[in-house]
């Protein structure tokens, strides 16, 4: 009895601790980041200034100054929020088709779509990129939206196949003897039904919208480059300037840190949905 | 009006036959009951009838207009299904409403009919509440409701007791049987359970493998089944089916006496046994009767109760009248 008490005594303290350590791990460079946003770019490097330094916001009038930051907020709004409504567009019927209305391929065409995700990113670089340039539409939030819609349509439409899979058939056929159309079962069925699923899955994309970079920095430029571009402007050539590019950093997660503080429930719903059960 | 014609109705899925072509004729007002073991087609059948299922090939007309193609809202049917299938979202009032909202019905209508339907099934008390907060009766009188103010040309009801106990399903069994009894409109109900259709059906329609063994009142299928099949499947307990040289002696390739129609003693009698398990109901004695050398076991039915016990010898003597021979191909012989 004694050990069985000490061991539960033992982890009630080891676990939170490890728990503790963990976080402190992953939290500690957003925290540095955060830090270092409010130094000079000579204090930023200096060990011994880590946690004593005196606190500037030279590098954040410095950036709405000289880099237009809010020129590169709003690229980032407009592409992830578009791209995340046209992705739920495309999504919502796919899957509910899907989940409803199964054929023998509907498997397969699932895993193929996941399949899509394997590939890497780097292989239909420069196809996408010529293409880009031939149509012209490189450079232009257009071919971001659809890139970021691309990316993570695959995504979007497994969670909300999972999603629709837990809604009883039963009740869209009962909503189709009451005499809904395909369009009604949506509205009235489908959307009230999976509010919380559609909901995670719309967020999640729209944070992966927002935080993408390998495509955003490489089909764009100047006039559609999002707030990964500033971040990826503000890096090598000029030297290490850790000050300025924290501050780029910091106001470029800042958004999606607070909207995800928000929306942990959803998150966490979202991400482990099916799974436990 | 709810005459429903099925002809040549066929269910192919994928190489599987489920439906081999069938011909069926249901008259207005009349309540009918599909019944046959699981997988037979029965609900299959159902759905065809509400176009939730397509047709392979056939057709299906209702009140003599063909409506194979017609999507399910536009054939007039209602459905109540097994699961109640009602909007979980939504509460009782607007579960009732809705098929009426989506024909554009007016407020004022609505309202009369929700009313109505609510005081005749007991849920005036339950309007304001949500699915998930009513019992599994309750529920299944919403979607009886939500079916009722359409108003329809025919109920379909697809298995709609199997989620409720045994207490409960007698209950709603007397209150759909008064419905439609109230209503006088065609009512189609599938079941597994023999004893829910020998019980409310006008019409039942007995099925295997996706094929019509016989269709009759529940007494012509009692008195008079048309094979084996149906023999064995309907009456409870079911009827003792005897091959061999004693079906030979009748003429027959099989003999069918059901538990009811056959006597007891414990000193002479046709057939000798041995008493195995005897079930008592309290009006009725079931007992189990092994060695009889005819068939492995027999059930006989009692009246009352009996002074025998596990492993006695007992006489059995067959009511010559109620006798059912059957043919090498399993058909009944006249």
């Amino acid at each position: 009895m004694a050990i069985v008490a000490e061991t539960t005594k033992f982890s009630k303290v080891a676990w939170p601790v490890l728990a503790w350590i963990v976080a402190l791990v992953f939290f500690f460079p957003i925290f540095w980041m955060v830090f270092t946003s409010f130094k000079t770019d000579a204090d930023a490097v200096k060990p011994e200034f880590l946690f004593r330094f005196t606190p500037t916001l030279e590098n954040y009038t410095n950036m709405t100054d000289n880099y237009d930051y809010w020129r590169f907020a709003t690229n980032s709004i407009i592409t992830s929020v578009s791209a995340t409504l046209l992705c739920l567009f495309v999504s919502v019927p796919c899957a509910y088709a899907m989940a409803f209305n199964p054929s023998r391929g509907t498997k397969d065409i699932l895993m193929w779509m996941l399949s899509t995700k394997m590939l890497p990113a780097a292989a239909v670089l420069y196809p996408m990129i010529f293409m880009a340039k031939s149509l012209g539409i490189y450079d232009t939030r257009f071919v971001v939206i659809l890139v970021l819609t691309l990316i993570n349509l695959p995504i979007a439409i497994w969670m909300l196949f999972t999603y629709f899979k837990d809604i009883p058939k039963d009740i869209i056929e009962a909503g189709q003897m009451d005499g809904l159309t395909t369009w009604g079962e949506v509205k009235e069925i489908l959307v009230p039904l999976a509010w919380g699923g559609i909901a995670s899955t719309a967020l999640l994309i729209f944070i992966f919208c927002w935080n993408e970079a390998y495509w955003t920095v490489r089909l764009t430029t100047f006039n559609a480059a999002t707030l990964s571009t500033l971040i990826e402007g503000n890096r090598a050539p000029e030297g290490l300037f850790f000050g300025r590019l924290s501050a780029v950093s910091t106001a470029a997660v800042g958004p999606i840190v607070v909207l995800g503080w928000f929306c942990q429930k959803q998150l966490v719903q979202g991400l482990t949905f099916g799974a436990v059960k | 009006m709810g005459r429903i014609q099925l002809d040549k109705v066929n269910k192919v899925f994928g190489d599987v036959e489920v439906i081999p072509p069938l011909d069926l004729s249901i008259e207005d007002g009349e309540f009918v009951v599909f019944v046959g073991p699981s997988g037979c087609g029965k609900s299959t059948l159902l759905r065809m009838i509400a176009g939730l299922e397509d047709l392979t090939t056939g057709a299906i007309a209702i009140d003599g207009g063909d409506v194979t193609e017609v999507p399910p809202s536009k054939r007039g049917l209602a459905m109540v299904f097994q699961s109640y299938a009602l909007y979980p979202h939504m509460t009782v009032r607007k579960n009732i409403a809705f098929p009426m909202r989506m024909a554009g019905i007016d407020e004022a209508t609505q309202k009369a009919k929700i009313d109505a339907a609510a005081k005749s099934l007991n849920l005036t008390d339950y309007l304001d509440r949500k699915p998930g907060q009513l019992s599994g009766g309750q529920r299944q009188r919403v979607a009886i409701g939500r079916a009722i103010v359409r108003e329809p040309a025919a109920f379909l009801f697809d298995e709609p007791l199997s989620n409720l106990d045994a207490a409960l399903r007698v209950g709603m069994r007397l209150e759909i049987m008064e419905l439609h009894k109230k209503l006088a409109t065609t009512m189609i109900y599938v079941t597994h359970d023999q004893v829910e259709a020998m019980t409310m059906a006008d019409k039942i329609v007995v099925l295997q493998a996706g094929v019509i063994e016989q269709v009759g009142s529940p007494l012509e299928l009692y008195h008079a089944p048309r094979n084996k099949f149906v023999a064995g499947f309907i009456g409870s307990p079911k009827m003792n089916l005897i091959e061999g040289p004693e079906a030979a002696k009748h003429d027959a390739n099989t003999i069918g006496i059901r538990p009811e129609h056959l006597t007891v003693s414990t000193t002479e009698g046709t057939w000798k046994g041995r008493v195995g398990v005897a079930e008592h109901l309290g009006s009725d004695t079931f007992i189990h009767v092994h060695d009889t050398g005819l068939m492995d076991m027999m059930t006989v039915r009692i009246t009352g109760d009996i002074a025998v016990k596990h492993g006695d010898d007992i006489y059995l003597t067959p009511l010559a009248d109620q006798m059912h021979r059957f043919g090498a191909d399993g058909l009944r012989i006249a």
